[in-house]
């Protein structure tokens, strides 16, 4: 498989990569930092990955960084067979409320720049006839909540545009993959209390591998989240207000 | 800085604030509500981190901060591999990288670790940090043997590639050193070539103390891996019965075609209640019953992770001692006073106001260069107590002054209890080590729950 990675350095975008290359994958890392970027292509040759693993730059902040990364990617790998993006941000809303510009920042970040990169993925991955598009949304784009209000409703957003993404490609071979993670424990929730199924990245990585493999277009990881939210779906509003 | 912005980039290991979790070292005595952080790199070190620790199996009190409330790091999400030099067996890795993950990806390259210790479940960091060692430490000695390098972050923020030849004091003084000169971001180490991913394994049973550790030592010259397991719960007769495991790597033709799979685990979900920690000693008794005795001598292959950590197939074994936890005491006693030493101290042993449920007895070889380092030629002598309120101290003290009067010293990744005058006594060793952690950092600002207790650092 020849996979492009936008946010694999770290936390599951790592984990994910990691269970790509241990079966021997073609990767492509797409990333801010160049030294993180050159350490985890060493490490994820090491863990089997054909070598060499190869790396340009992107920002989801920066949309023009988006076209010339998929580009080399592309090039670099000599076709495309799956882009996959973890890159995202991540506050609470207690750090957003007062904060019109950080609003600003993480829908744009989540939402739109997220959104322009997988209409770019999708159309490339059309052109060479087709592959997966995974990317990550979150189970708190499922229903609103007070503590991650606005970061909950770029994911709800975006879970919407991948839906209408994998119905647009679908006929040119593109198959969208959203994965809805509960809370993970990694660098981007680092400090928040845990909730119950709090889960490793390793456990997320694994359930979307498999996902790969399949033909499903959402899935919840750890898999309990579809029956959790299920329930929380059917909670009257006012008690959803207490969550 | 918004936090929306510190959440995703180099930024959020500086500014997030880690969550305050109770830890606790492996045997569960003490516990420090602490704010732990768990970054997944280790190059933007967060302001006032006392110390960095790895997955917490030091017994006692060595991975802890020394006042509740301190920051720590855990690094073991820091677990890249940096480089793999194929030809010789020469890998760098980031320091949170743990033997299970090593073992997982190097073994079916046809590698493994240099040194084995009980567990798996340790990071390099901390097997540098304890100078751990194994069942093969007559041959190989300790794990410092096979470290070429370590990058670290000293107390004052500089970023330094020490071994041999460069900073070899500070490199010396690092292994054994507890975590205590300075954060540990890469492990540089010589792995070990295997001629398959089995071992062969022989079991003998044995009727007597002064024989076994006579024929711990023979074995020894013929077998790479050794250890002893010896009954001293028993009376009469039957006291200090043992067995005696060796292992080898199995020849290609020996192993089965297949690799290993993953071993199947169980996790003790939830501690065990006082009433029912209280049962080990007997629990112990019956499993020693009955191993010592329908334990014939047994050869064949198994797989390596049974043979090395007979005890991870239980995930979380630690709860089993309920709320009061358990403590190990280990020890070396050197050769030169003699067997008579070792038999002396095991009968002393017995006079204990509690017994050992498990007592694990090793021969170590030659000592290595690290500076704080714990195995010396001589036997080690590890005993495994569930807490007592009132019998722990008094049994730790009097162990250590058994162990003084015949020139030993202890583990500090095992201890937890022991004075810093009786540690002092039998490690004379312990002022140039200051001396040197006063050199690096010279306001202390690493530092542990252990090293305020043994050492005399300021809380």
């Amino acid at each position: 498989m020849r996979a492009v990675a936008l946010g694999a350095t770290r936390g599951i975008g790592r984990a994910l990569a990691r269970g790509l290359a241990e079966r021997g994958a073609q990767l492509f890392l797409l990333g801010r930092d160049a030294d993180e970027l050159a350490r985890s292509a060493r490490d994820l040759e090491l863990r089997g990955a054909r070598p060499p693993v190869g790396r340009a730059p992107c920002d989801l902040l920066d949309r023009t960084s988006f076209a010339p990364a998929l580009e080399r990617a592309e090039a670099a790998l000599g076709g495309l067979d799956a882009v996959i993006v973890t890159a995202a941000r991540f506050a609470p809303q207690a750090a957003l409320e007062d904060d019109l510009e950080a609003v600003e920042q993480l829908l744009r970040a989540d939402f739109t720049h997220t959104a322009l990169f997988c209409e770019l993925a999708a159309r490339r991955l059309a052109a060479g006839g087709g592959g997966r598009l995974c990317v990550f949304g979150s189970v708190a784009g499922d229903r609103a909540r007070r503590s991650v209000a606005i970061y909950g409703a770029a994911k709800a957003g975006l879970a919407h545009h991948l839906e209408g993404l994998d119905l647009r490609y679908r006929e040119r071979g593109v198959r969208v993959l959203c994965v809805k993670p509960g809370f993970v424990r990694t660098d981007m929730t680092e400090g928040l209390p845990a909730p119950p199924f709090a889960a490793e990245p390793e456990r997320v990585a694994r359930a979307t591998l498999r996902a790969l493999d399949g033909r499903r277009t959402a899935i919840y990881a750890p898999g309990i989240w579809r029956l959790v939210m299920q329930a929380v779906r059917r909670l009257p509003r006012r008690m959803r207000a207490r969550l | 800085m918004s936090e929306a912005r510190a959440r995703s980039g180099a930024a959020a290991d500086a500014g997030a604030p880690g969550r305050f979790e109770e830890i606790s070292g492996w045997g569960r005595t003490l516990r420090v509500r602490a704010e732990q952080l768990h970054p997944e790199r280790l190059d933007c070190m967060p302001p006032g981190v006392v110390l960095t620790r790895g997955l917490g199996r030091s017994y006692g009190d060595a991975s802890l901060p020394p006042r509740p409330g301190d920051r720590v790091v855990c690094a073991r999400r820091a677990d890249r591999l940096l480089a793999f030099d194929a030809e010789r067996g020469l890998l760098r890795a980031e320091a949170g990288l743990s033997l299970a993950a090593l073992h997982q990806i190097f073994l079916p390259r046809g590698w493994c670790a240099p040194v084995s210790p009980g567990t798996q479940y340790v990071t390099l960091g901390g097997l540098v940090a304890a100078d751990a060692h194994g069942k093969n430490h007559h041959r190989d000695g300790s794990l410092g043997r096979h470290v070429t390098a370590l990058r670290l972050r000293t107390a004052e923020g500089q970023v330094l590639e020490c071994s041999a030849q460069q900073e070899p004091e500070l490199f010396d003084a690092t292994l054994g050193g507890m975590g205590l000169t300075g954060h540990m971001l890469e492990v540089e180490l010589q792995l070990a070539p295997v001629t398959s991913p089995w071992i062969w394994q022989r079991t003998d049973r044995i009727a007597h103390l002064s024989d076994l550790l006579a024929r711990l030592r023979e074995a020894g010259s013929r077998w790479p891996y050794t250890v002893a397991w010896l009954d001293c719960l028993s009376s009469g007769r039957a006291f200090g019965r043992g067995l005696l495991m060796q292992g080898r790597w199995a020849h290609p033709d020996e192993a089965p075609a297949t690799p290993p799979g993953a071993g199947r685990r169980v996790r003790v979900p939830v501690d065990a209640p006082a009433l029912a920690a209280r049962a080990i000693p007997l629990a112990g008794r019956v499993w020693n019953g009955l191993s010592f005795r329908f334990a014939g001598r047994q050869e064949g292959v198994m797989a390596p992770e049974p043979f090395f950590h007979p005890l991870d197939g239980l995930l979380d074994w630690n709860r089993l001692f309920g709320p009061r936890g358990f403590f190990q005491h280990q020890c070396v006693l050197p050769y030169d006073t003699g067997d008579r030493a070792a038999l002396g101290f095991l009968e002393a042993v017995r006079q204990l106001p509690m017994q050992p449920h498990l007592v694990v007895v090793k021969d170590f070889g030659a000592a290595g260069r690290g500076l704080l380092s714990f195995p010396r030629p001589g036997l080690t002598v590890a005993l495994d107590f569930p807490c007592h309120p009132s019998h722990t101290r008094p049994v730790v003290e009097r162990l250590n002054a058994l162990v003084l009067e015949r020139g030993g010293r202890i583990y500090l990744a095992k201890d937890a209890f022991s004075s810093a005058d009786q540690f002092r006594a039998m490690e004379p060793r312990w002022e140039a080590f200051q001396t040197l952690r006063a050199r690096w950092d010279p306001k202390t600002r690493i530092r542990s729950a252990l090293s305020v207790r043994l050492l005399g650092d300021p809380a």
